[in-house]
């Protein structure tokens, strides 16, 4: 199945909603690290569990190009399509 | 707007750490160690239980010898990189010695164990390779990764699934594969499930590394660490290591059976472009490392201080991690808590380390405890005891007694 970039969009704001201290209005447009006060821990170890859903892994230097979470989805994309 | 802007925020949390507990945490200062085991602090006798002098060799009578005699004949430093002028045959004969312990054909010694992480790590996984990161990677190997050039993949902290199933995306892409896991992870005390590690490297065919900073001398039949311990150095490529735990001194190493070890002496930045160790260190880490062979019973005593320490802090009600290692860790809540407990305890006459997130694994703040070889049961019990006359103090947690 291939995913579209509002498909990931959605797949990831769905998982950080689950998450009860991160504010409920996100949007894909939402930057991960001002917006959600995630520490470059925290991003780390939230992209892992998006990684396991759509079976794909996120070299550590495109996640420092990214800032908000449409930008996670389409570098998910492109590497999903990569593959 | 000023270049030192962005410490404003470090400068308000160091600032509220202090108004918490009324220390500096990173600001201790051992005025003088009176033994392996104790020191002064504050003007009063402290024991030490966060040292990483796992086996008490940094008080070595043979090494205190053996790096006065050097001093006076070599002089107190080389002045210059190992690639110019800065090898003397020292630095040759202790790269023989370490080979030869670990039973390997190449050696390299570095001028900490820092470097030795990133020097290698950076330099072995270039361009068109992918590394692999345990999630719990000490900071050397994160360095190193951001020095080199390869595309870093973490998986999750200790577990071989995780790192097949990465390995296994990676299928058919052209380019080498390292791994790199830790004997000891230093902030936990966890222990790599090596031999687990070593069956998923050989099934994809990849490039294993370990670093056994906090394993060496401490694991194994003869110290040389978790893969000894259980049995698969074959399947290690390169194993990397620090004089400054186990062996009290400093300095780093690789070891290797690969040749091609020489040639990256000749590509590592790290390894060429620092003056290297000075003589006498060198002279006093040989001789460490003969009291460590000389003495096997040392490592017997360590696990069985390691599990009374262990034990008593679990019956204290605190929670630390499951597997016995000299590497304890209390886990606390919060912050707070760990600031009062931290600085009760030093009060009392106990220094351990302090360990605040993101610099530990799961958003929890760590009392970070290393025991040693050299500490005396009563000296453990001194130290439990510490330990609850803080928390009935402070009312942290209500002792089971």
């Amino acid at each position: 199945m291939s995913e579209t970039v509002q498909d990931v969009s959605a797949l990831i704001i769905n998982k950080l909603l689950a998450n009860p201290k991160v504010p409920r209005d996100i949007t894909g447009s939402s930057k991960i690290v001002e917006d959600l006060a995630f520490d470059s821990l925290a991003v780390m170890n939230f992209v892992m569990e998006i990684e396991d859903e759509l079976d794909v892994s996120v070299p550590l230097d495109r996640l420092a190009e990214i800032r908000t979470i449409d930008d996670l989805a389409t570098c998910l994309v492109s590497l999903k399509k990569g593959a | 707007m000023t270049i030192f802007d962005k410490f404003r925020g470090i400068e308000h949390r160091l600032e509220e750490l202090k108004a918490l507990g009324g220390r500096n945490p990173f600001d201790v200062v051992i005025e003088r160690p009176l033994s392996s085991t104790a020191g002064m602090i504050e003007g009063r006798e402290t024991l030490l239980f966060g040292t990483n002098n796992y086996l008490g060799l940094s008080q070595s009578p043979r090494a205190i010898e053996a790096a006065c005699e050097t001093v006076r004949s070599c002089g107190v430093g080389t002045t210059g990189s190992r690639i110019a002028n800065g090898t003397q045959s020292l630095h040759q004969k202790l790269e023989r010695r370490i080979a030869d312990f670990f039973g390997q054909t190449h050696c390299m010694v570095f001028s900490t164990g820092y470097q030795a992480n990133l020097g290698m790590i950076s330099t072995l996984a270039g361009k068109d390779d992918y590394l692999l990161l345990d999630a719990d990677s000490h900071a050397s190997i994160y360095d190193a990764s951001r020095l080199g050039h390869a595309q870093v993949i973490r998986f999750r902290h200790n577990d071989p699934e995780d790192l097949n199933k990465r390995l296994r995306r990676l299928d058919g892409t052209p380019g080498a594969k390292l791994v790199v896991v830790e004997g000891i992870y230093s902030m936990t005390g966890n222990v790599v499930p090596m031999a687990e590690m070593a069956a998923v490297k050989r099934e994809n065919n990849a490039t294993l590394l370990v670093d056994e900073a906090h394993s060496f001398g401490v694991l194994g039949p003869t110290g040389r660490g978790v893969a000894e311990a259980v049995g698969v150095e074959k399947d290690v490529d390169f194993i990397v290591g620090t004089f400054s735990k186990s062996l009290g001194t400093v300095g780093g190493y690789c070891v290797s059976n690969h040749p091609e070890l020489d040639l990256v002496r000749l590509h590592c930045r790290p390894y060429m472009f620092t003056a290297s160790l000075p003589p006498e260190v060198i002279a006093a880490t040989m001789a460490a490392l003969e009291d460590m062979q000389a003495q096997p019973e040392l490592r017997v005593r360590l696990m069985e201080n390691a599990a009374r320490f262990h034990g008593g802090l679990n019956t204290l009600g605190l929670t630390t991690g499951k597997t016995v290692s000299p590497v304890v860790a209390v886990v606390l809540d919060t912050i707070p808590e760990a600031i009062a407990l931290w600085n009760k305890l030093l009060s009392l006459g106990l220094y351990v380390n302090l360990s605040l997130p993101p610099a530990t694994p799961d958003h929890h703040p760590l009392l970070r405890c290393s025991v040693m070889a050299t500490h005396t049961p009563e000296q453990i019990d001194r130290a439990i005891e510490i330990f609850r006359e803080a928390m009935t103090n402070l009312k942290t947690q209500p002792p089971q007694m």
